[in-house]
């Protein structure tokens, strides 16, 4: 399981140019509590790139201030050399940065084919044709379908999203946000609640869609980390306390020191 | 698709043959409520927005259209086009203020502008205050036939409502229509995916505010007058009304609502203040016991009966 053309590591050193992501000392404070601390992250152009860290650490935090979902405190965020530091999300993700929800975020009461579709006409220019059959947004159904297809949902296409079960939902939920052909995909633990049986595939899926774009994933499974990940970033209270590949950083004291406890999870 | 073409046809062709048996402006207020409860649910039921200040548009557009009827002689439609015209304007300044806030917020400021439109007509000179704008003329339709007689007019009427109820399935089953659903779902969501939901919602509370207007305007016509009654809130409460009783986010729902209210309005008449006791019993019947609404029960009835082993979630599509 070797990687494909596993890119050069040369984190400190890499021009901007190599990185689809520069975060600045971002931070954020909720009343007097900092959830994300001077955090300073880049992601390079076509890694699957983790961020790690107990719970509670701000890896969420750090996702909602990235996709723009909450304002910044303080600090710079750049993607594809633009600033994104004062965008709202709808812009950011326009931009072809997109990201996956903790907590699932599909439409329930849409059937799976409609949750797609829906993705797909942000930027298909039609959303505010109020006038029009829906059939004119029929032609999308084609693309749709082969998105559901890619996650293995094609044969569920006229189910309701709520009656999914929850591998599924996440499946689809990743489905959803291809539909943006997103440059960077955000995935916040996408295989978290998930069955052994389900985890496998997903990993394949996320490493078959990280093809020809970049991933950045929370995830709590270090042995999902370990198989996919080019580059691992530690946050702890908030802070980043480690940066580099898989094996450095689990080598890490400080990092074996936060995880105590946390090693076979 | 071809189920839902076919009960329209069947109710085409009662509504058709209706005012032979029935009062003409009895089913004239029915359906010009059917379309106002229509535009309620347009905003509730599938933008998730709750107004509690609706009266406003349908009562500033009855007058609106009254007060042109009165002043010139211009063609029937045209005055209903231009009361709908200002209920529209209306909502697009309303909703810049107004789209923003969620929730209870959002109730309470339009409610906030409906005391305030209300204020308004009460002190406006065109308006007549207190005693309403009274003989408003049915002008010719198209400056050329005569609908001064009310049962011809009951088919001017019903021309109409079935045009603004087409308005309005056709709106909800649009890419835009597709798009309300989702950020009734999960607005979030639907920000994460690129898009501005205010957006969608503003341009709903429009649209919603057309379709009031256009109600408000048919209303005047029938009537042949307008009241400060219709810019109230008991007129933005019994919207609410009809379209929970028949059946929120339902196509057909609100329309049954709007019927049921209307005719029930009619029968208790004579109770004077023990109607609006009635209607109160009725809501919290609804809403304890029926909560799909009319409509909405009886679909996920049949829905049961036909296919038992499918899940609840079917059922509100
Ligand atoms: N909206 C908020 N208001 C106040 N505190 C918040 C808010 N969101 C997060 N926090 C706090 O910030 C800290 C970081 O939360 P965050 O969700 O980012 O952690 P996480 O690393 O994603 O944790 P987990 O692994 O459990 O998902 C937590 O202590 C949390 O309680
Ligand atoms: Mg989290």
């Amino acid at each position: 399981m070797s990687e494909v053309a596993a890119p050069a590591r040369a984190p400190s050193a890499a021009s901007s140019a190599d990185n689809i992501l520069v975060a600045e000392n971002i931070s954020r404070r909720f009343g007097a509590f900092l959830a994300v601390n001077d955090v300073s992250l880049s992601v390079r152009r076509g890694s699957i790139h983790a961020l790690i860290g107990p719970n509670g650490a701000g890896k969420t935090t750090c996702f909602n201030l990235l996709t723009k979902a909450l304002p910044l405190t303080s600090g710079r965020i750049s993607f594809n050399g633009t600033d994104i530091s004062a965008l709202r999300s709808a812009n950011v993700a326009r931009l072809g940065l997109v990201r996956s929800f903790q907590i699932s975020a599909t439409f329930p009461n849409l059937t799976l084919l409609e949750n797609v579709r829906v993705a797909l006409q942000a930027t298909y220019g039609k959303a505010f044709h109020f006038w029009r059959s829906i059939a004119a947004v029929k032609d999308l159904n084609a693309r749709a379908n082969e998105l559901l297809d890619q996650v293995g949902l094609a044969g569920s296409r006229d189910l309701m999203a709520s009656d999914l079960s929850y591998g599924k939902k996440r499946a689809l939920e990743i489905a959803t946000t291809l539909a943006l052909e997103p440059d960077l995909l955000l995935l916040d633990e996408p295989t978290a609640g998930m069955g052994h049986e389900d985890i496998e595939p997903i990993t394949r899926l996320i490493r078959k869609v990280a093809e020809g774009r970049t991933v950045l994933l929370v995830e709590h499974n270090l042995s999902v980390v370990s198989t996919l990940c080019d580059r691992v970033t530690v946050l702890q209270h908030g802070q980043i306390i480690a940066d580099g590949s898989y094996d450095t950083v689990s080598r890490d004291p400080l990092v074996r020191t936060a995880y105590m406890g946390e090693e076979d999870e | 698709m071809n189920k839902t073409l076919l009960i329209a046809a069947v109710a085409l062709v009662a509504a058709l043959i209706a005012p032979v048996y029935i009062y003409p402006v009895l089913l004239m207020t029915i359906l010009c409520f059917a379309i106002f409860a229509s535009s309620f649910n347009l905003l509730l039921g599938y933008a998730g927005l709750l107004s509690f200040g609706h009266a406003m548009f349908f009562g500033t557009s009855a007058y609106i259209t009254g007060y042109i009827l009165k002043t010139t002689s211009i063609s029937l439609e045209l005055a209903l086009l231009g009361g709908m015209l200002v209920s529209t304007i209306m909502a697009a300044l309303v909703g810049l203020l107004a789209i923003r806030r969620a929730g209870i917020q959002f109730a309470m400021i339009t409610l906030a502008f409906s005391q305030f439109v209300y204020f308004v007509l009460l002190q406006a000179s065109f308006t007549g205050g207190e005693n309403g704008m009274q003989g408003i003329p049915r002008n010719a339709l198209f400056g050329l036939i005569d609908v001064k007689d009310s049962f011809h007019f009951y088919y001017v009427v019903l021309a109409v409502s079935a045009l603004a109820l087409f308005l309005f399935y056709r709106i909800v089953n649009s890419p835009f229509g597709e798009i309300l659903r989702a950020i009734k779902d999960k607005e979030p969501r639907v920000e994460s995916l690129g898009m501005k939901p205010e957006q969608f919602k503003y341009l709903a509370f429009v649209l919603s505010a057309s379709l009031a207007g256009l109600a408000g305007a048919l209303k005047a016509t029938v009537f042949q007058f307008a009241t400060l009654t219709d810019a109230s809130w008991p007129i933005s409460g019994e919207v609410i009304l009809m379209t929970l009783l028949g059946g929120l986010g339902t196509l057909s729902g609100p329309m049954f609502g709007a019927a049921i209210v209307v005719i029930l309005n009619d029968e208790l008449a004579g109770l004077g203040e023990w109607a609006l006791i009635a209607q109160g019993v009725i809501l919290l019947v609804v809403i304890v016991f029926f909560r799909r609404g009319f409509v909405g029960e009886i679909a996920a009835l049949l829905a049961k009966w036909k296919k038992p082993a499918k899940s609840e979630a079917e059922v509100t599509a």
